[in-house]
């Protein structure tokens, strides 16, 4: 149920996204989807692609600092409320989302959620109890 | 004008006739009432009687901040504590301060040394003082007060800060004498310029500007903002703070006042005394201090002597603008920061240290800024963005603490700082001191 996320360290100058993903391109490396969180001075780029490990290897050579984050990705039906139906019971049980990034599915009917909770054991438990579908490691990296 | 005509245009025959007096009267008391002196004195195998005329000066061990480090607080002073009236620190290399004393008669010596630096650009009973450098256990602002005080000026002691309404006030005053930082001089300038003020046309006349190092390049721009003749002034509290020596308005080097500060150009390397014209360390004995003594104390500034006649008409020696350390210790807004310092603190922080660069920049119409950048090396990373924000505030706030200046923290990545063979470059110093 859970998948790995790469994070990488950006200094906020001209370029830097750039070279992420040239990196990733010469080595094949499709990305599934991405988040940048950013500061005045730096920005976080958060990746979900087809090859973690690979990608985390190749930017690492090429002097990022990337680091591996595990993430819980959640499929939702694409309309209106189906985000706060999920939110809420997570909030009421005390779970701490650290950050979120959503993106639609590519048949266009469904919303990919990836979270980042503070305790992603008790975050599965209770989805899965409530009967949302949480993505397999695989999937996320081949969506 | 020339406070002490008598003393500052003295023969050079006469002068040096009092220096030698001075000298033996200063190595005496050093031998008998510091042990620590005494010590080094007999490790060199030197007794005071040896030291007769000013040639004899290079037989005297040195002195150095250590001694201070080694004798901290008050081991070096040579009177009881009855006697001392007032105490000062700098900032140090190993988390100590550097810890001078006054008696009654170092501060009577404070305010003459102080009235002359002040007298020649000028300043007289009719100026009011805008005294910017900051009080209290740094010397800078005393020592102007003191100055201002003997010659008679009204003196504002504002402090540093808050610099509009600094410039109200010298507005509102009518201030004709400025003294700060030339940092913060320039700060004032375009301060003054946003708040759609010319200072050119005020009535502010002459700026007296030390406690930090600055380029020829840096003194036209401050005159042409401020409309003012910006004069280099120069001292250390080891001497005595601000009065060791400064410049007549011929800015042609700054004048020891050498009845109280005993000058040296030395070889850094070999300690051995440098001719006049040569650029050396400079190196201060003082001549007249009671409650703390120093025989020839390395400043670790370079600069050189000259001793030439001055068109001023003071006989007094004078030494060029310092340009250059003999270590590696930074002069930021009047503190004086060790990259030691910055590494001790790094060094509690895990994963900061050694990854790191210290860099000093001085941007158009800001004070000094101390930029620390540390790289972001897996040890550190977090992809969580507060957490690495948490990093930066710890290392600021800790930094902040020990070197008593705020400091800004940069989170870089990896390999952003060069890395050279052997020892890594740890200093950028972008303050351009040099034109």
């Amino acid at each position: 149920m859970k998948a790995k996320q790469i994070s990488v360290f950006l200094e906020n100058k001209r370029g830097r996204l750039a070279e992420v993903t040239q990196r990733l391109a010469e080595n094949r490396i499709n990305i599934r989807a991405l988040y940048l969180a950013e500061t005045v001075d730096f920005g976080v780029l958060r990746l979900v692609v087809n090859d973690p490990d690979r990608a985390r290897q190749v930017l690492s050579e090429a002097n990022f600092t990337a680091a591996e984050a595990e993430v819980v990705a959640v499929e939702l039906a694409d309309r209106s409320g189906s985000l706060a139906q999920l939110i809420g019971p997570l909030a009421e049980a005390g779970i701490n989302i650290e950050y979120l990034y959503a993106f639609v599915g590519k048949s266009g009917e469904n919303a990919i959620i990836i979270f980042r909770f503070d305790d992603a054991d008790r975050a599965i438990a209770l989805l899965t109890k409530l009967g949302f579908r949480l993505l397999e490691a695989e999937e996320v990296y081949s969506l | 004008m020339i406070w002490n005509e008598k003393i500052e245009c003295l023969s050079r025959d006469e002068l040096r006739k009092l220096q030698a007096e001075r000298l033996r009267d200063t190595v005496a008391r050093a031998y008998s009432r510091v042990p620590a002196q005494r010590k080094k004195m007999e490790q060199q195998g030197v007794k005071p009687e040896q030291i007769r005329t000013l040639e004899d000066l290079n037989r005297l061990p040195f002195s150095t901040k250590f001694d201070l480090h080694e004798n901290y607080p008050f081991g070096l002073f040579a009177v009881p504590m009855s006697e001392v009236v007032e105490i000062h620190a700098s900032s140090g290399t190993t988390g100590k301060v550097k810890v001078l004393g006054y008696t009654r008669t170092d501060l009577e010596t404070w305010a003459e040394v102080m009235a002359r630096t002040l007298t020649a650009g000028g300043a007289g009973p009719s100026d009011l003082v805008h005294n910017a450098y900051g009080y209290g256990l740094f010397t800078g602002g005393l020592g102007v007060h003191y100055g201002a005080n003997r010659i008679g000026a009204s003196v504002l002691p504002i402090s540093g800060g808050n610099t509009k309404r600094q410039i109200q006030l010298m507005q509102d005053f009518g201030s004709t004498v400025l003294c700060c930082t030339p940092s913060y001089a320039h700060l004032i300038g375009e301060t003054a310029l946003e708040m759609g003020l010319d200072l050119k046309n005020h009535s502010l006349r002459v700026a007296f500007l030390g406690a930090e190092p600055w380029s020829e390049s840096m003194r036209l721009e401050i005159e042409s903002l401020l409309g003012v003749q910006a004069l280099d002034i120069y001292g250390l509290t080891e001497m005595i703070g601000p009065g060791v020596s400064f410049e007549c308005p011929g800015k042609n080097g700054q004048h020891i006042n050498e009845d109280h500060f005993l000058p040296e150009i030395i070889d850094p390397e070999t300690g051995n005394p440098l001719p006049p014209g040569e650029r050396g360390e400079l190196v201060l004995t003082t001549l007249t201090k009671e409650a703390v003594p120093f025989l020839r104390y390395r400043t670790g500034d370079l600069s050189s002597l000259d001793y030439s006649p001055c068109a001023c008409g003071r006989t007094t020696v004078r030494m060029s603008r310092v340009c250059g350390r003999t270590d590696d210790m930074l002069i930021i807004r009047g503190v004086n920061v060790f990259p030691s310092q910055v590494e001790n603190v790094l060094m509690q922080v895990e994963g900061t240290e050694p990854h790191y660069l210290i860099v000093v920049d001085r941007e158009r119409g800001m004070m000094d800024q101390l930029e620390i950048w540390v790289e972001v090396v897996p040890e550190v990373f977090s992809d969580e963005v507060k957490q690495l924000e948490a990093l930066e505030k710890k290392v600021a706030a800790e930094l902040q603490s020990a070197l008593g200046i705020s400091v800004k923290v940069k989170l870089v990545e990896p390999k952003t700082i060069a890395r050279s063979e052997g020892k890594a470059k740890r200093v950028v110093d972008r303050r351009e001191l040099g034109k």
